[in-house]
């Protein structure tokens, strides 16, 4: 056992956890830590604000499936990373935050630069830890990443008082990780796998409806697996995009309010909708009653608080997706009387209804000659990408619109901020992510005012090489408010109109950055061409039709069925 | 309906803000919350209170449950079980009711722990309707001031058979 400062177990703890990259900010608190972490090899990107320092990390837990890591200072840097570490909880993404605290003898004194973080960030965290003795620095971490990275992921925050980080410890040696208090179940019930396999054998409509959970387990081969064997439609919600292949035929593409109209009604009329790592949010059911009203359900979830919380189920599985999945996949093939072929031509006439759906009122938006239609911006992204780029987004019409037309067939290739809908998540995460995978392009679809509130990152992107491209769907509104207040308030435009909107292309070009502009539909594809050629941050200002909508649209609290369409 | 659940969870700093944090932050209803160490000084018992529809207590259950610092929840109504409280009742005693309220003591098994010139405090321990009947019996003598501990409860051991 050798003994080492805090700030020098931090570290080496870290690397046995396989950190490589870390996230941050500096300040007082931690400037022992920052001593040694720029001895070692881990890499650290600075940011220009710790909101971005955490939303880096996420979308760098997004991309990879690892733990994210982020370490910020005392007080206003804690605070500042607050809205991120939420928008990680909400969307279930493992996080590390370390953050800086004021020395333990001065805690509880109102010091300079003192909060009570692990108060603030109680309810947002998955669990939280402020460090009081010194021994136990190094269980904690291993600790937090366990909790982080297993069950239900989430962000697990560390509060580290300047002291702790200073003192002489031993350091412990390397075990596994096991607490008496926390023990996710990931393996499914036997009995539960049975009945789910009877209720598929027995569907004559059924519908696979996929969330982030399919892409937080990796469990996209499985699912692919059992929906082409048994010939079921599948529709996702926004974080599950990319669970199953958005080109398939058997996709319905995303539900809910924005969802499409085939799947939409494929939910309403199923007589089996099988859930997998999705939450049944009001954004999804609409007006619970009217949600999948003849449906037997069965629900997959690791968390048992998420099963029959909104809508009661049938089966139930508590599991990890990926295991459940397997099971099923397992179970159907080891059924002496199971015939692949004899369901999936019994599925056909039901998938057949489903595509006349998708034929009767397909995603679709009407062309106005010259003028830029964001929609056709996000298909041109599509085609110039071959749908293989990793694109993030910020929150509002710009997002849902590239869920709706840029077609994901690979799962942890859509970071979006589904849960708590955070403007100024896509930037910093896209730059998280382009660390993680250089090779890809990495693309921020953009609104013109979520990208102004973490436009500071350019200068995070540029200093570490992060060659994001950032695509404004620049309508000059605040869109998605717009569009509400347009349907529901009269047109009364209440301070969503954008009056003063700084010139993206030059503010681009004080970062260092390139600034492209595309004002007619014809400068849509020349624009991103170029952007995707240049070897920089780019950022693509595109001017589009200022009062477009996103549709189909669900008014809030209706049946999802009542669609206000194209 | 009302529930008293019966929560275990470690004894370390915040842990019991993590569960008021949950009713609150949840909308979940607290009636009564009483905390103490078990044997185990690493453990504290929680009884707590409360009232919903069989749902919520389900949902209530489950988040206490996903709480990393609980240890075990039970819904001590599902079996047979004992509960009490204690109450310590501020009583106005002067010549005129200072026998009557000694007298209903006694009906109840109570005790007077502090004396004065015109009051009587008493301590009396029961159930809730136990509780209940002692206040409203007290109460045209003048009541001036109540305490409740809150519930505790504790499961019956299984009969022998
Ligand atoms: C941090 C934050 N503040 C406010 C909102 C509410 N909100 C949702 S969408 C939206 C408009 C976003 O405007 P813009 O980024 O221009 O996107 P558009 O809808 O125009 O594509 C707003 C204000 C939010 N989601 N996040
Ligand atoms: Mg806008």
């Amino acid at each position: 056992m050798s003994t080492m400062v805090g700030s020098q177990a931090i570290i080496r703890c870290l690397k046995e956890e396989g950190v490589d990259i870390i996230f941050g900010y500096p300040g007082g608190a931690v400037i022992e830590l920052y001593d040694e972490l720029c001895k070692t090899d881990i890499k650290h990107i600075l940011v220009r604000h710790e909101q971005g320092a955490v939303h880096a990390a996420d979308g760098y837990a997004r991309a990879t499936g690892k733990v994210g890591v982020a370490v910020l200072t005392s007080g206003p840097g804690a605070t500042n990373g607050v809205t991120a570490i939420a928008t990680a909880y909400c969307d279930s993404i493992p996080l590390v935050v370390l953050t800086g605290q004021v020395p333990r003898a001065l805690i509880g004194n109102d010091a300079f630069q003192e909060v009570d973080i692990v108060g603030i960030t109680r309810p947002c965290t998955k669990h939280n830890y402020l460090v009081n003795d010194p021994e136990q620095l190094v269980p904690t971490l291993r600790e937090a990443f366990y909790i982080a990275a297993s069950g239900r992921p989430g962000p697990v925050l560390i509060d580290l008082p300047k002291d702790v980080i200073a003192s002489f410890i031993a350091y412990p040696e390397q075990k596994e990780t096991r607490m008496q208090t926390y023990q996710p179940n990931v393996k499914p019930h036997p009995g539960q796998i049975e009945k789910a396999c009877k209720a598929l054998l027995q569907s004559q409509k059924p519908v696979l409806y996929v969330g982030g959970g399919v892409i937080l387990s990796d469990a996209h081969e499985e699912l692919t697996h059992l929906a082409r064997t048994l010939n079921i439609p599948v529709t996702m919600t926004l974080m599950g995009l990319g669970g199953f292949p958005g080109t398939d035929s058997l996709s319905l593409g995303m539900l809910g309010m924005h969802g499409t109209y085939a799947a939409n009604m494929a939910v309403a009329k199923s007589d089996l909708l099988i859930a997998v790592g999705s939450r049944f949010d009001d954004r999804v059911t609409g007006k619970l009653d009217a949600f999948a009203p003849d449906a037997k359900i069965i629900h997959i979830d690791i968390d048992p608080t998420s099963i029959s919380k909104n809508v009661d189920v049938d089966v139930p599985i508590v599991a990890d997706c990926k295991l459940a999945l397997q099971a099923i996949n397992a179970c159907l093939e080891a059924n002496p009387s199971f015939s692949p072929q004899e369901i999936a031509s019994r599925h056909n006439a039901w998938v057949e209804q489903v595509n006349e759906w998708e034929n009767k009122h397909p995603l679709a938006y009407q062309e106005e000659g010259d003028i830029i239609k964001p929609q056709y911006v996000i298909e041109k992204i599509n085609e110039l990408t071959r749908g293989d780029a990793l694109i993030t987004t910020e929150v509002g019409q710009n997002q849902m619109w590239t869920a709706q037309f840029y077609k994901f067939n690979q799962p942890r290739r859509f970071l979006t901020s589904g849960g708590l809908g955070t403007m100024g998540y896509g930037l910093p995460a896209a730059i998280g992510a382009k660390l993680a995978y250089p090779q890809l392009d990495v693309i921020d679809i953009a609104g013109d005012g979520s990208i102004q509130m973490n436009i500071q990152e350019l200068a995070t992107a540029k200093q570490w090489g992060a060659n994001v491209k950032v695509a404004i769907l620049n309508n000059n509104y605040l869109g998605m408010v717009r569009q509400w207040q347009e349907l529901f308030y009269n047109r009364h435009y209440a301070s969503t109109v954008m009056e003063h909107t700084p010139d993206f292309v030059a503010l681009a070009q004080a970062y260092g950055a390139v600034g492209l502009r595309a004002k007619t539909k014809d400068e849509v594809e020349p624009v991103i061409k170029e952007a995707l050629a240049t070897d920089n941050v780019v950022i693509m200002d595109f001017a589009i039709s200022r009062e477009e909508g996103v549709f189909p649209m669900v008014p809030a609290g209706k049946a999802t069925t009542e669609m206000l369409l194209v | 309906m009302k529930h008293t659940l019966s929560v275990l969870l470690q004894n370390k700093p915040g842990a019991l803000s993590r569960v008021t944090g949950l009713f609150s932050g949840r909308c979940f209803n607290i009636e009564s919350l009483c905390v103490a160490e078990t044997m185990d000084p690493s453990i504290s018992c929680l009884t707590l209170v409360t009232r919903g529809e069989e749902s919520v207590i389900e949902q209530v259950m489950k988040q206490l449950h996903k709480l990393i610092d609980v240890v075990k929840v039970t819904d001590i109504c599902e079996n047979e079980y004992v509960e009490r409280e204690m109450v310590l009742i501020r009583v106005k005693a002067d010549a005129g009711t200072r026998a009557e309220v000694l007298r209903i003591i006694d009906i109840f098994r109570g005790k007077v722990v502090d004396v004065s010139a015109n009051s009587y405090a008493v301590e009396v321990t029961g159930s809730e309707s136990k509780i209940k009947a002692v206040i409203d019996i007290l109460k045209p003598l003048g009541i001036k001031e109540i305490i409740r501990t809150g519930t505790i409860a504790m499961a019956r051991a299984p009969k022998n058979r």
